[in-house]
């Protein structure tokens, strides 16, 4: 499947999370409220709360990750779910076996819900078409989308800035590859920001924004693009950078790594021309020295590792939501 | 369908009342005790009960919110309200926790309260406050105070209205069955 190709707008909600192009305003609050809950529990001296004994989640991956793995399988156990670790490298994957198959054998062992991350976009919607009992949860998929790291996202911005509306957010850097982004422009889109997007026009998806912005019945009719950072960042709110992602640029999209970072690289003196107040943020995993320099990603304005803790309770949230069914009342 | 409102304003403020007194009473005064209201209309009553303790004694007294989202025995069988944050700031150990709840039914959220306070720390004693109880239990609990009895049958829906959520104080109990 192409991005092309993946439906803009599926029936699949009911069951699964695939991108937020999905969720509207209320959805995506009513996930905030139940985070704020899990975020309680996260602060306590035990942290193990019982509301999904008995079920199981599997976490399908077959790309690295640490954060996104980790955090899904800490909010699993966190709500008392068994959680399962598939990598591709230990699995039948190996031996050649489709997705399509491994899906349908984790499903006959009654996985309540998979985690799934896939080198090819539109992964997840392929398996949530073919799942008749178990949610799929769209842990990034090519580079499609990133719903959860999108949801975290926001809410970080939230619990900074205090709402997500009207403020200046600043998207800089790998556009182009970027499923982050990609998910985020929905989400924030749908919470009413201000969205800037900044990086060389080799790395700004074209075919994603020419037919979209301009287009005035389309929602991403208000997002601009600049691609003079310095201009891009002036007042900003939240300075949000990209991974370069070095494993996709066989292209050759950038004459070097020096020129991008002294045009794009989040510097401390760059920092200076958004607002005083502003918070940086990025996906991780960094790429210090390149995208961002160290002190700003260590810095008083950065919110990373802020990032990292919410990422845990929006996907105890997500879990929770899921397989309790908390949203389907909305649904009906 | 057929509506009666079987407490008052009036009525709510005097069982109210009796109540605290009587929490005051059981517990030899207010220096232990935290009260633990439960979302949503248990919250706004443990804060009356609250500041009624408050007037009597002349000392604060601790409370928290609860909310038992993650406790309860039907998450798969049934879709679940969103969740409000549990807010119980204070140290419990060792402490008197007052549980405090607008409706007594089947004793299904008391038990599911008392797992998440016992998640918290270990309480010296757990009580259980309720404006109405109305019976039908389908567990072995029952309440410290309440504020009125209603038998109840099991088509009949009772339904508190709480100023502070509701814009009213009321307790109405309403019948699908004419």
């Amino acid at each position: 499947m192409t991005i092309k190709e993946i439906p803009a707008k599926t029936s699949l909600r009911q069951n699964h999370i695939l991108d937020l192009d999905e969720f509207n305003k209320s959805d995506i609050e009513a996930i905030f409220d139940n985070t704020d809950s899990m975020m309680e529990v996260l602060t306590r001296g035990i942290r193990k709360v019982p509301a999904l004994r008995g079920k199981t989640i599997i976490t399908l991956f077959y790309e690295a990750s640490t954060r996104t793995r980790v955090s899904f399988e800490q909010a699993g156990k966190i709500l008392s779910a068994d959680v399962i670790n598939v990598s591709s490298d230990g699995s039948s994957n190996k031996k050649g076996e489709s997705l399509y198959n491994t899906a349908l054998t984790l499903q006959a062992m009654k996985a309540d819900a998979i985690v799934i991350r896939h080198q090819h976009s539109g992964a997840g919607y392929f398996l949530a078409q073919q799942m008749k009992s178990t949610s799929i949860i769209n842990a990034g998929d090519g580079m499609h989308a990133h719903p959860t790291q999108s949801l975290l996202d926001l809410y970080t911005i939230r619990k900074h800035l205090g709402t997500i509306e009207s403020k200046k957010v600043v998207i800089v850097g790998d556009l182009l590859y970027s499923r982050v982004a990609r998910s985020n422009l929905w989400g924030l889109t749908t919470m009413g920001a201000d969205i800037v997007l900044s990086g060389p026009n080799t790395l700004l998806p074209q075919d994603f924004l020419d037919q979209r912005i301009g287009d005035v019945s389309h929602p991403f009719k208000n997002i601009t693009i600049e691609n003079d950072l310095d201009k891009a960042l002036n007042g900003a709110d939240v300075v949000m950078a990209l991974r370069l992602q070095s494993e996709r640029q066989k292209a050759g999209h950038l004459p070097s790594l020096r020129e991008y970072s002294r045009r794009f690289g989040i510097s401390s003196e760059r920092l200076k021309l958004a607002h005083p107040e502003a918070i940086v943020m990025h996906p991780g995993p960094m790429n210090e020295g390149v995208e961002i320099e160290p002190d700003v990603a260590h810095g008083q304005q950065s919110v990373i590792e802020s990032q990292v803790t919410t990422g845990v309770a929006i996907r105890m949230a997500i879990l929770y939501d899921l397989i309790t069914g908390t949203h389907s009342k909305k649904e009906l | 369908m057929s509506v009666k409102k079987i407490q008052t304003d009036v009525q709510m403020k005097r069982a109210l009342t009796r109540i605290s007194h009587e929490i005051l009473e059981r517990n030899s005064g207010a220096q232990n005790i935290i009260l633990v209201g439960m979302h949503s209309r248990g919250v706004p009553l443990a804060s009356r009960i609250r500041s009624l303790i408050e007037s009597y004694e002349g000392e604060t007294v601790d409370v928290g919110s609860l909310d038992i989202g993650l406790y309860r025995d039907d998450l798969s069988e049934k879709p679940q309200p969103t969740m409000k944050p549990t807010d119980i700031s204070v140290d419990i150990n060792g402490r008197i926790v007052v549980i405090v709840d607008d409706v007594l039914y089947t004793g299904r959220s008391i038990r599911a309260a008392m797992d998440a306070i016992n998640d918290l720390g270990r309480p010296s004693q757990i009580q259980l406050a309720v404006l109405i109880d109305r019976g039908h239990r389908e567990l072995p609990i029952r309440a410290d105070f309440v504020g009125k009895n209603v038998p109840t049958s099991k088509e009949e829906d009772v339904e508190v209205r709480i100023n502070e959520v509701d814009g009213v104080d009321e307790v109405i109990i309403s019948s699908t069955v004419t």
